[in-house]
C-alpha cells in the first residue's frame, strides 16, 4: 500500500526536522562561535540574492501600479494610488514573492552545497579536523539567512515603491515628493513591524530547510539533485504556512 | 567469536610490538543487514597493515567507527590507549589529531583553495598547535613531502585525480599524526596515477614514522605497501598473514582476492 507510506514518511520527515530544529537552537548557544564564517555567510547570502531581490521589488512595484491604475481610474480615486500600492506591498506582497525568490535562489543553493559536500565525505572531513560541522554549516547558514532576508525584504519594497512611483509619474504626472508623502500618510507602525518580524522567520525556514535537506541528503548526484529541489519546494511551502500564522496574529494584536 | 584463518609466516614477529590501535569484536548492523559482526584487529606501531574486502564488506564502516564518525553497536576501539566510544568531544579532537584519515574521494573543500584546505584542520585543532598565525611553513612542507608546493593557491577542480588525492594526504599529513587511516586511496585512478600514489604512500611512511591502516580492494596496493593483511569477509577477518602467505593459500575465499 503506497498511501500509508507515504504519509508515515511526511510525519518521520516533520520529525526529523522538529529534531534538527531543536539541535540548531542547542548548537546555537554552545562555545565556540563561529563568528568569521557567520560573516562570510551574511555577504555569501545577501550578496547573492541582491540583483534577484532588486529586480523583483522593481516588476512588482511596475505590474502591480499597471494593473490596478485602469480600475482606480474608472473610480476616479487615482489619488489612492500610493496607499494601496504601499500597504499591500509593505504588508504582504513584498515580503512573501521576495521570500520565494530568495527561497528559490538560498534554499536550493544551501541544500546542493551542503548536500554535495555529504556525498563526496567533505562533512566527515571537517568532523575529524576538530571542528563541529553542524555548527560550522548550518547554524552559521540558517542565522545568515534569518538575518539578511529581512534586510533584503526592505530593500526589495523600497524599490518596489520606487517601481511603482515611475509609473505613477509617467502615467498622472505625480512628484516624487507627493508620491511618497502620500505612502508615508498611508503606512504606520502597524503595517511595517508585523510585516518585517514575519520576514526573520521566513529567513529562518528558508535557510532552515535547505540546510536540513542538505544536511541528510542521500548518497549520490541524484541526491543531491532531490535535496535541492525539495529544500525549495517544502521551504515555499513553509513560507505559506508562516504566512498564515503571522498574518492571523497580526490580526489579533494589530486590528488590520 | 570466529577465529580467522591464520596463514603463518615466520618473517613477521609481532610478539615484541607494541598496538597503537586495537579493535575488540566490532558489530555494526544497518537495519536488518549486520555489515560488521565481530571483526578484530591489531595495528601494531610503525606497521603497514591492509585490510582487503568486496565492495560493501564493511571497511569503510569499520574505519568510520574508528574516528567516531559512526557508532558501532557493540565492540571496543583503543587507540594509543584510550577507548574512543568513551572520550567526550573534546577529548576525541584531542586524539583525533594523532589520526590522519585519507577519504575514498579525497574529500577536499570545494569552495576552499589548496592552502586553506590544509590551513583548516590546523587552526581548527587549536589544542595541538595553539592559535597558530604563520601557518605558510607547515603548509609548504606538508605540500612538499607530496611533490605539490606549486599548487598551494589553486582551487581543487583546477587539479587532477591523482593532484586530489595527493593534496588530500597533505592534509591528512599536516597534524603530524601517529596513524594514518587510508579508505581506498587508489580507487578511481588510472594505473600509473595509483602507483605513484602507492609510492609515496611508502615514502610518506618512512619519512613520518606512522603506522598506517589502509582499506583498499586493489592487490597491486596491498601487495606494495603491505606488511601485513587481513581479509574481511561477512563482517569478520577472514584470514590474516602477509601477502605472499595468502597470495600462496588454497582456501577458495582467500584465493578468490588474488584472482
Amino acid at each position: 500500500m503506497q498511501k500509508p507510506n507515504k504519509i508515515k514518511a511526511f510525519f518521520l520527515e516533520i520529525g526529523e526536522l522538529t529534531y534538527f530544529t531543536k539541535r540548531f537552537f542547542k548548537e546555537l548557544f554552545n562555545k565556540p562561535f563561529e563568528f568569521n564564517e557567520l560573516l562570510k555567510q551574511c555577504y555569501n547570502i545577501g550578496n547573492r540574492s541582491l540583483l534577484l531581490v532588486g529586480v523583483t521589488g522593481f516588476i512588482i512595484g511596475l505590474v502591480i501600479t499597471l494593473q490596478t491604475r485602469p480600475t482606480l481610474e474608472e473610480f476616479g480615486a487615482e489619488s489612492w494610488m500610493p496607499s494601496m500600492v504601499s500597504i499591500s506591498i509593505i504588508r504582504e506582497i513584498g515580503p512573501v514573492i521576495i521570500a520565494l525568490t530568495f527561497a528559490g535562489r538560498i534554499a536550493s543553493g544551501i541544500g546542493a552545497e551542503l548536500g554535495s559536500m555529504r556525498v563526496t565525505e567533505q562533512i566527515d572531513a571537517m568532523e575529524v579536523s576538530g571542528t563541529n560541522p553542524f555548527k560550522f554549516l548550518v547554524v552559521t547558514r540558517v542565522l545568515a539567512s534569518t538575518l539578511m532576508l529581512p534586510i533584503l525584504v526592505i530593500l526589495g519594497d523600497t524599490i518596489a515603491l520606487y517601481g511603482s512611483y515611475i509609473i505613477e509619474n509617467l502615467k498622472g504626472d505625480v512628484s516624487f515628493l507627493l508620491y511618497f508623502n502620500k505612502v508615508f500618510d498611508a503606512l504606520a507602525f502597524g503595517d511595517l513591524i508585523p510585516a518585517t518580524i514575519k520576514t526573520f522567520f521566513f529567513g529562518f525556514a528558508i535557510g532552515l530547510v535547505g540546510c536540513f535537506k542538505g544536511y541528510y541528503c542521500e548518497k549520490g548526484t541524484v541526491g543531491v539533485g532531490l535535496a535541492a529541489n525539495s529544500a525549495v519546494v517544502f521551504s515555499s511551502m513553509l513560507l505559506f504556512i508562516i504566512d498564515f500564522v503571522a498574518v492571523f496574529i497580526t490580526d489579533i494584536f494589530f486590528e488590520i | 567469536m570466529n577465529e580467522p584463518l591464520n596463514i603463518s609466516d615466520t618473517t613477521i614477529n609481532l610478539s615484541t610490538r607494541t598496538p597503537i590501535l586495537e579493535i575488540k569484536n566490532l558489530k555494526k548492523s544497518f537495519g536488518n543487514k549486520a555489515v560488521l559482526n565481530g571483526f578484530n584487529l591489531k595495528l601494531f606501531e610503525g606497521e603497514n597493515l591492509v585490510i582487503m574486502g568486496k565492495s560493501g564488506a564493511g571497511k569503510s564502516v569499520m574505519v568510520k567507527c574508528l574516528v567516531g564518525l559512526m557508532l558501532p553497536d557493540s565492540g571496543s576501539i583503543t587507540v594509543m590507549g584510550q577507548d574512543i566510544n568513551a572520550l567526550n568531544r573534546m577529548d576525541l579532537d584531542k586524539l583525533r589529531t594523532e589520526i590522519g584519515f585519507l577519504f575514498q574521494g579525497s574529500a577536499l573543500y570545494d569552495s576552499m583553495t589548496v592552502r586553506e584546505n590544509l590551513e583548516f584542520p590546523l587552526r581548527r585543532h587549536k589544542h595541538k598547535f595553539g592559535n597558530i598565525t604563520d601557518t605558510e611553513p607547515l603548509v609548504l612542507e606538508a605540500l612538499k613531502s607530496v611533490g605539490l608546493e606549486n599548487t598551494i593557491d589553486l582551487m581543487p577542480s583546477e587539479l587532477s585525480g591523482g593532484m586530489q588525492r595527493r593534496v588530500a594526504l597533505a592534509r591528512a599529513l599536516i597534524l603530524k599524526p601517529k596513524i594514518i587511516l587510508y579508505d581506498e586511496p587508489t580507487s578511481g585512478l588510472d594505473p600509473i596515477t595509483s602507483k605513484e600514489i602507492i609510492e609515496l604512500m611508502r615514502r610518506v611512511q618512512q619519512q613520518y614514522k606512522t603506522s598506517s591502516l589502509i582499506i583498499t580492494h586493489d592487490v597491486d596496493c596491498a601487495r606494495v605497501v603491505s606488511e601485513r593483511m587481513i581479509l574481511l569477509v561477512d563482517g569478520v577477518n577472514y584470514a590474516e598473514g602477509t601477502f605472499e602467505a595468502l597470495k600462496a593459500s588454497t582456501d577458495k575465499n582467500v584465493k578468490a582476492f588474488f584472482k
